[in-house]
């Protein structure tokens, strides 16, 4: 039987600490990844796997584990991070990102890496996978749920609006997508690219039924997590407000940061702002 | 003349009979339960036909996540719009997330004739064979379209087949058995060979017939999977002499393309590619397009004759 771990609040404001700080030392090392994206949503998947989740690390392809498919394929640093942290495998296996012929690419890749279930990087991809594999559960009788964490950026991707129009169709009420709503996309605010305002409104028309949470509070992410479904015969949306870069004062908040590397010197100062405060 | 028959037929009732043998297999559509002929999948198995409305994107990708969830999903659409709309959800979510997920693109290559080439889907072959791990049937008739439904919910990763709504007779004999990656030689010759697959290849018999009134001896081959190629057997045509391919697509890319990828690396012959040549087909029937490209009995034939004159 698998269960969540249930970790108290200060637990997982550490290990959302540690993947901040475990996706920085990558990005820096590889000279490459999207840090921006990676601190952004760093407590809500610290929030998932170390409180949310129903899955064994020791059994990553268990049939009965709950789905979490990371949409937002670009923050692989901290998906790697967080896994790594739950036990799927070692820290260690953190240093080959991005190296020659790493399991660890850019872009998840479920067939190398223990944990992933989806090979997502384009973008506007997850939320269909999240519906069918939501759906496939319910045509077994299966008990799991389904969890997928998007950009706010790739909203605009018409697939989703595709998919959120069936996952409401079919009632998926063990579907939960959870916006990374940092207001940043590559290059610009998204409200000034093309506006996803007034999203909550949007999700709601399409038949979600919609939860607003700072998705810097762990303590909210998981009052919202423990009240699924939010609604019955309904999929839930929960719009996390974050910000992109959180946690280092030099990076949140800034678009350059979307997939800008730290030298030296400001990797040494991100981890001494991201220093364990407990 | 012989009787003709919709391969979907075949195709609908040999997925009925393996959902009934194996609970994992669903069926998922968009909007296309009428032309994918699914209406008795549907009245059968009402709970496992999955339609995700005018939505191909959508469609693909909840196929993978049904795979996820231990289902094997197979995709019934309109050629054109499942491989063209959704060919980033194809290879990403199905082929490099190697999903077991079959797509049965309907009314391929020009049967939708007057329709026009927004519908008509003689790119799918190209598009699917260039992404890695796919697997691409073109099946010439009923027996061949039934056992390749059947032997795609045993072979691994993605499988692309071709489901063709153009009236074909039969070309292969009740014992006949399809393999995967396994051409058969319908027809023996010495002069030359036709190497075709799906609707075409009873046209291609056609033309042997010709030829051989002729005093020419071409062999035909069926070379229904053009991903894996069966190299073997263009290896033995090629030694053969020079060979002629014949595919209702265009010839940039399909089975003429990867008939030619074997030939330049083993035994370089002279080659002709029949197909559509790279432009958009004018208004026309199905069958009129086929006789405009010259891919029916005549136009091959003639095509023969000048490739060995």
């Amino acid at each position: 039987m698998l269960s969540a771990r249930r970790e108290p609040d200060a637990a997982i404001a550490a290990h959302a600490r540690n993947i901040r700080r475990a996706s920085l030392r990558m990005a820096h090392a590889a000279r490459l990844g999207h840090p921006g994206g990676d601190l952004s949503c760093a407590d809500i998947l610290a929030t998932l796997y170390f409180h949310v989740l129903q899955v064994d690390p020791c059994a990553p392809a268990h049939p009965d584990r709950d789905r979490f498919i990371l949409s937002k394929g670009h923050a692989s640093a901290a998906l790697y991070a967080a896994l790594a942290e739950a036990g799927f495998f070692p820290a260690t296996a953190l240093d080959g990102f991005m190296k020659p012929l790493s399991p660890l690419n850019g872009h998840p890749n479920r067939t190398k890496v223990p944990g992933v279930e989806a090979n997502t990087g384009p973008l506007g991809h997850g939320l269909p996978i999240a519906v069918g594999t939501a759906l496939g559960a319910r045509l077994q009788g299966a008990a799991w749920r389904t969890f997928v964490l998007t950009g706010d950026g790739e909203l605009q991707e018409g697939s989703n609006w595709e998919a959120a129009m069936s996952a409401s169709q079919f009632r998926l009420d063990r579907l939960t997508v959870i916006v990374d709503r940092n207001g940043l996309q590559q290059g610009a605010r998204t409200e000034e690219t093309v506006a996803l305002e007034p999203l909550a409104e949007r999700w709601r028309s399409f038949g979600f039924a919609v939860v607003e949470v700072d998705g810097h509070d762990v303590g909210a992410l998981i009052d919202v997590f423990s009240r699924l479904p939010v609604e019955s015969q309904r999929p839930t949306c929960v719009i996390a407000r974050t910000t992109k870069g959180r946690g280092v004062s030099f990076i949140q908040d800034r678009v350059d940061w979307h997939h800008r590397i730290p030298t030296a010197e400001e990797l040494a100062d991100a981890l001494a702002e991201l220093e364990d405060r407990a | 003349m012989t009787t003709r028959h919709d391969c979907r037929t075949a195709f609908a009732d040999t997925l009925a009979a393996l959902a009934s043998e194996n609970i994992r297999v669903v069926a998922v559509v968009n909007d296309s339960v009428g032309s994918s002929n699914l209406k008795q999948f549907r009245a059968q198995f009402p709970d496992r036909l999955i339609n995700v409305g005018i939505a191909e994107q959508n469609m693909v990708g909840v196929a993978s996540g049904l795979a996820n969830a231990g289902l094997l999903p197979f995709v019934c659409g309109a050629s054109c719009f499942l491989t063209g709309r959704a060919l980033e959800q194809v290879k990403a979510d199905l082929a490099y997330s190697e999903r077991d997920v079959k797509l049965c693109g309907m009314s391929s290559g020009m049967a939708y004739g007057e329709l026009g080439p927004t519908h008509h889907s003689i790119e799918d072959v190209a598009w699917t064979r260039a992404i890695a791990g796919m697997t691409v049937i073109v099946p010439a008739d009923p027996k061949e379209t039934a056992q390749a439904v059947r032997l795609a919910a045993t072979t691994p990763g993605p499988v692309f087949i071709r489901v063709s709504r153009l009236p074909v007779p039969d070309v292969h004999d009740d014992g006949y058995r399809f393999g995967v990656g396994r051409a058969v030689e319908l027809r023996p010759g010495s002069d030359v060979t036709v190497i075709a697959n799906g609707v075409l290849v009873h046209h291609a018999l056609e033309a042997a017939d010709r030829l051989g009134r002729d005093g020419i001896s071409a062999a035909v081959v069926n070379m229904a999977t053009v991903r894996p190629i069966d190299r073997d057997a263009v290896v033995r045509a090629a030694e053969r002499g020079p060979i002629v391919t014949v595919e209702e697509h265009t010839v940039f890319g399909g089975l003429g393309s990867a008939v030619a990828e074997v030939v330049v690396d083993t035994r370089p012959v002279r080659m002709k590619m029949l197909g559509v040549p790279g432009v958009f087909a004018p208004t026309g029937s199905a069958e009129f397009l086929l006789e405009h490209f010259g891919l029916t009995a005549p136009g091959i034939a003639a095509a023969v004759r000048a490739l060995l004159s």
